[in-house]
């Protein structure tokens, strides 16, 4: 049994104040990626590959540099090579030799959208004309965009000298398979051996997009001295910082990154695209630059996530205890190594308290966008496959798949197949949660059916810095380095006015810019509300700290004579003399006179982030006339630790929920023949709208992580990774079929209920 | 590029038979399209200034409708919903909020998708249009005015100027419904519009059924009214219905839907359609 931290007392945490960034938001007066402007900047554009694989032949800009209004190009040439050299960038990794081929070509093209040149130009209209005078000679490649073929041996070659590393012995021949990883727990076949029941199948999952709504967008302005500034829509502006020093051979001091307001970037806003080109266009053309997307330049150029093959096979005991389970995890990285395979694989089982586990996975490259994180990178695609098929032990059973789930989570003290044993965890609470919800007890309907799932996900912690200012009225600024994107600031003055007993909304936040605050890793891996919020719970304690040595210093007593309670400093027992306690707003008041102004820095590297598992319950409805699928009723079960602000914890929820949802149902990348992607835009990439979704209810479930100050766990990520699995348990019992393949879209699923006799 | 505002047929057929010219109603699909660069047009021609063009007439034979009133005008017509309620649902569906104050039926019919919502509509409720040209005036049902996509019976200089639309019959209904993917702001992958006219004693007199997004262009299926025409409208002629629908279709497989699945839900939207379609006419 795990120990429940008995729930304390709190005065803000855990209540629902006014978000401090909402009214700008809400009026328009925010400030995203392509609000900003500067007199005298310059539109930059991009010239991309119409190709899905090609030689570059040659570049020749002269003409579009000869006409009017057109102030600088940049192409490879501008960029010196990378050595390849694999650095972490949020949950995955990247090679700045790869980086610098991406954000533009060197010898191949090897996407459609794939940039080549970027323009300058003094108008819209002048640098669409210097794109099209831009003469590229290309030698176009036989393509492969589908991940099993692109595995093939006689499949057309992205990189000529890529030997798919953690084989043994190391092959010879080059391939599109990048890497093989491994993990394995026990004996599979021991434990196979044992199993009444063994279910094994092949899953497909598509390619599918963050579908942000802002599209990315910077302003770069270089003074003559060499020292720049950037402004961009970005989740780590320090992380951006370093990349673009890197890529342009600059100090990373002479670049100032200041993060606009974030119009969503669930991972595919960890990755540099257009800054180097902004800033590297300013340095030649003397004045800012500005660039900003098209929808169409999104899904073409920007990271989606990969799409994928997944096998997996489970056995199992009569009385449901799953006795070994073996997965393997084929994953489109895109153009570039370095799909989120290896998460993939470390996810897959991590549900469950398992004693043979054996994963596979492989990374391969075909001619597609760089795939990004999106959201528990890979986590959804192995948890559909595994979560699907634990489903149809559970039919195959006769057990109730909540008690099937129950008799096998994952609990503290479980060894995951990726190595590490569980501190407390919430799984079991979520699931029995689950079971009690009205939800799960409420009748269906004709053609309804419910499927249930769940989902993990790791969460980071990491570099952090915080400064917290006392103002000499009593109020406090907070500068925190991790963009907000789901109401963080919010959640960190809750934090602060806990520790300082203050008015939450005293407390003014910021998002500080590179040169203002130490090094903070980016908001992503769920890490910004518990970083941050560690810091700033730091921050905070120096500041009681320092308010106690100056009331001490005013009252010309010694410093272990004050005390910090109730939100005073007071003279700790009679011995200290009769003193008027002080308020934090007396402190500030008088800081200026005691020494100067009171100021807490919190610069960690956030030790102690903790698992978060959810639980998902779907209804859907199947019209058999037309197979599309109605999403009648859903709800968002999952452990958070502590939800500091609950509504943006239910936020996270339900918005991953939804993101699931259209994974599940609709979303994908199609391309044709041609290697050419067909629906880049939003009519066509079909996400869930308002009004194809009941309201997601939600479930916090509190199973505090014993290594944060409040408890907080990481809570962003997991609730994308049940939704495919639960819809897909959903819509078997709903129309009688078993879907191995997504999205579930009205074809696909017309189609195999008539095949079934049941349209 | 030029844009004019003509307020009379004859200035705009003048200024529509010149080069590079062309016609601009709502703009709701022309505006997107220049946008990206699809169309250049060197003369837009908004023919929003032309009184008939933007009113809705009703005497004994029916309704003129002018080809560049808005979707949201349809529906705030007193009479309009209440004879047509499938023609002006059919309009209703285009878009958005937004898109609702500037969208045409002419707009939507002369953009040339075979997909578009309003015409299968149009064509059950048996409309005709009026056109004007540089040679006069001429009128045309709209099943014959899209020929394939982006391609229309119009020659150089003419335009639509308006819609007839019959009088109701005394039990008469019409239905549109459309399959999307989503619930809205989406592009029909199937659109079917019935209109149905009944005896005193329920039988089937007369009948119109239409498809959209199916074939090359918005089809009037003869043999779906056949199917009706003389029955009581029961499963035996709604089978029938059925199954001339899908012999009708002529789709092509695209990232919106296979041939086999157009197919299918063409027959099933059709049997849909045309119970509303009924339960409409027996309420009159
Ligand atoms: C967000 C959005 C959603 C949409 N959703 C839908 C939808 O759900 N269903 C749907 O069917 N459509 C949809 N559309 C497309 C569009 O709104 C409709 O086709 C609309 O009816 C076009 O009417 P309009 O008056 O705006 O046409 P315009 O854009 O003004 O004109 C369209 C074309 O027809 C020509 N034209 C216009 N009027 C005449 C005339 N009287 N005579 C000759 N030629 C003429 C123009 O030259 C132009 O080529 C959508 C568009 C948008 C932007």
């Amino acid at each position: 049994m795990q120990e429940r931290v008995k729930k304390p007392q709190f005065d803000v945490v855990g209540t629902r104040p006014v978000r401090p960034d909402g009214v700008d938001k809400v009026t328009g007066r925010a400030k995203y990626g392509a609000d900003l402007k500067m007199a005298g900047q310059l539109v930059g554009k991009v010239l991309r590959s119409p190709h899905a694989h090609a030689r570059i032949k040659s570049i020749d800009v002269s003409k579009a540099l000869a006409l009017p209004g057109v102030k600088a190009i940049v192409t490879r040439d501008d960029f010196a090579d990378q050595a390849s050299e694999f650095v972490p960038a949020g949950e995955m990794l990247i090679n700045y030799r790869d980086v610098v081929r991406n954000i533009l070509a060197r010898e191949k093209v090897l996407y459609e959208g794939h940039a080549i040149a970027a323009v300058a130009a003094i108008s819209e209209k002048a640098a669409i004309a210097a794109l099209d005078a831009i003469k590229v000679d290309y030698e176009v490649l036989p393509h492969v965009i589908d991940e099993i073929e692109a595995m093939k041996a006689d499949a057309p070659l992205l990189q000529e000298d890529m030997i798919t590393q953690g084989v043994t012995p190391a092959p010879t021949k080059a391939s599109n398979v990048a890497k093989r990883v491994e993990f394995t727990l026990g004996d599979t076949a021991k434990g196979f051996a044992e199993a009444d029941v063994i279910i094994e199948r092949e899953f497909k999952t598509k390619a599918v997009h963050q579908g942000y709504i802002e599209p990315h967008a910077c302003l770069a302005s270089v003074s003559e001295d060499g020292s720049a500034d950037l402004w961009t829509t970005t989740q780590g502006h320090w992380v951006k910082r370093a990349h673009c020093a890197k890529l342009l051979g600059w100090d990373v001091t002479k670049i100032r990154v200041t993060s606009s307001e974030i119009g969503g970037g669930f991972g595919g806003k960890t990755v540099i695209y257009l800054e180097p080109l902004a800033l590297a266009l300013s340095k030649k053309a003397h004045r800012p630059v500005k660039m900003v997307m098209s929808r169409e330049e999104v899904f073409k150029s920007t990271g989606p996530t990969s799409g994928g093959t997944v096998r997996v096979k489970m056995g199992a005991k009569k009385d449901g205890r799953i006795t070994a389970a073996e997965g393997e995890i084929i994953l489109q990285a895109g153009a570039f190594q370095g799909s989120p395979v290896q998460p993939a694989c470390m996810c897959a089982f991590a549900n469950y308290d398992l004693e043979n586990v054996k994963v596979i996975g492989f990374d391969v490259v075909s001619n597609r966008p760089k795939v990004a994180a999106y959201r528990a990178p890979g986590g959804p695609i192995s948890t559909y496959g595994v979560e699907s098929v634990v489903d149809e032990l559970a039919e195959q059973l006769g057990i109730d798949p909540i008690d099937l789930r129950l008799k096998n989570a994952a609990k503290e003290g479980t060894k995951a197949a990726y190595g590490p044993k569980f501190g407390p965890v919430g799984l079991v609470e979520c699931l029995e949660a689950a079971k009690e919800s009205d939800h799960w007890k409420a009748p269906l309907g004709p053609n309804q059916g419910r499927g249930i799932a769940a989902g993990f996900w790791f969460n980071i912690g990491g570099e952090t810095t915080v400064s917290l200012q006392l103002n000499e009225d009593g109020t406090l600024t907070l500068m925190a380095g991790t963009p907000d994107i789901g109401g963080l600031r919010a959640s960190l003055c809750m934090m602060a006015a806990e520790e300082l007993k203050v008015d939450v909304h005293k407390i003014r936040p910021i998002i500080a810019d590179t040169s203002s605050l130490g090094y903070n890793f980016l908001t992503g891996g769920s890490r910004s509300a518990f970083s941050s919020g560690m810091a700033t719970v730091e921050a905070a304690r120096s500041i009681v700290k320092q308010a106690c040595q100056r009331a001490a210093k005013l009252w010309e007593i010694p410093e272990e004579a004050v005390t910090w309670e109730d939100g005073e400093v007071r003279p700790a027992g009679e011995n200290a003399g009769k003193h008027k306690p002080m308020t934090l707003s007396d402190i500030g008041k008088i800081a200026g006179k005691t020494g100067g102004a009171i100021v807490g820095y919190a610069a960690i590297s956030a030790q102690g982030a903790a698992p978060s598992f959810g639980v998902h319950i779907a209804d859907t409805e199947v019209d058999p006339g037309t197979g599309k699928v109605t999403v009648t009723r859903y709800t968002a079960i999952q452990d958070a630790g502590r939800a500091i602000h609950p509504s943006y914890v239910e936020g996270q929820f339900q918005g991953g929920a939804v993101q699931g949802i259209g994974w599940a149902l609709n979303e994908e990348y199609i391309y044709g023949p041609d290697g050419k992607l067909q629906n880049a835009g939003f009519l066509d990439y079909r996400v869930p709208v308002a009004s194809d979704l009941p309201m997601i209810d939600t479930i916090i479930v509190e199973v505090p992580n014993p290594r944060h100050p409040y408890g907080v766990r990481g809570i962003g990520e997991t609730p994308i990774v049940p939704p495919m699995a639960a819809i897909g348990a959903s819509v078997r019992r709903a129309s009688g079929v078993r879907f191995f393949e997504l999205p579930m879209s009205p074809p696909k699923v017309l189609k195999a209920m008539k095949a079934a006799g049941k349209a | 590029m030029r844009y004019e505002k003509p307020t009379t047929v004859e200035a705009a057929t003048a200024l529509l038979a010149g080069q590079g010219a062309r016609v601009l109603a709502g703009g709701t699909d022309l505006l997107v399209q220049m946008r990206s660069r699809v169309l250049s047009p060197d003369v837009l021609v908004d023919i929003k200034g032309i009184d008939a063009t933007r009113k809705i007439t009703k005497d004994a034979s029916g309704y003129t409708i002018g080809a560049a009133v808005t979707g949201a005008e349809l529906k705030e017509h007193p009479t309009l919903s209440k004879d047509w309620p499938g023609l002006v649902e059919a309009a209703n569906l285009i878009g958005s909020t937004q898109v609702q104050g500037r969208c045409s039926l002419g707009g939507n019919l002369c953009n040339g998708s075979p997909a578009a919502d309003s015409v299968p509509g149009m064509i059950a409720a048996g409309a005709v249009a009026t056109i004007a040209g540089p040679k006069g005036t001429r009128t045309l049902p709209v099943e014959d005015i899209m020929l394939a996509p982006r391609k229309l019976a119009l020659t150089a200089g003419e335009f639509i100027v308006s819609f007839k639309i019959p009088a109701r019959p005394a039990h008469g209904g019409d239905a549109y419904l459309r399959f999307i993917p989503r619930t809205e702001m989406d592009i029909a992958v199937v659109g079917c519009g019935v209109a149905l006219a009944l005896d005193a004693g329920g039988t089937c007199t007369a009948a119109r059924v239409s498809l959209g997004a199916v074939a090359a262009r918005p089809l009037l299926v003869e043999d779906g009214a056949k199917a009706l025409i003389g029955t009581k409208v029961d499963d035996a002629a709604l089978a029938k219905l059925e199954a001339a629908v899908r012999a009708a279709c002529k789709p092509i497989d695209d990232k919106r839907g296979t041939v086999e699945f157009r197919i299918d839900v063409a027959g099933t939207l059709a049997k849909r359609t045309a119970k509303i379609a009924l339960e409409r006419a027996r309420k009159v």
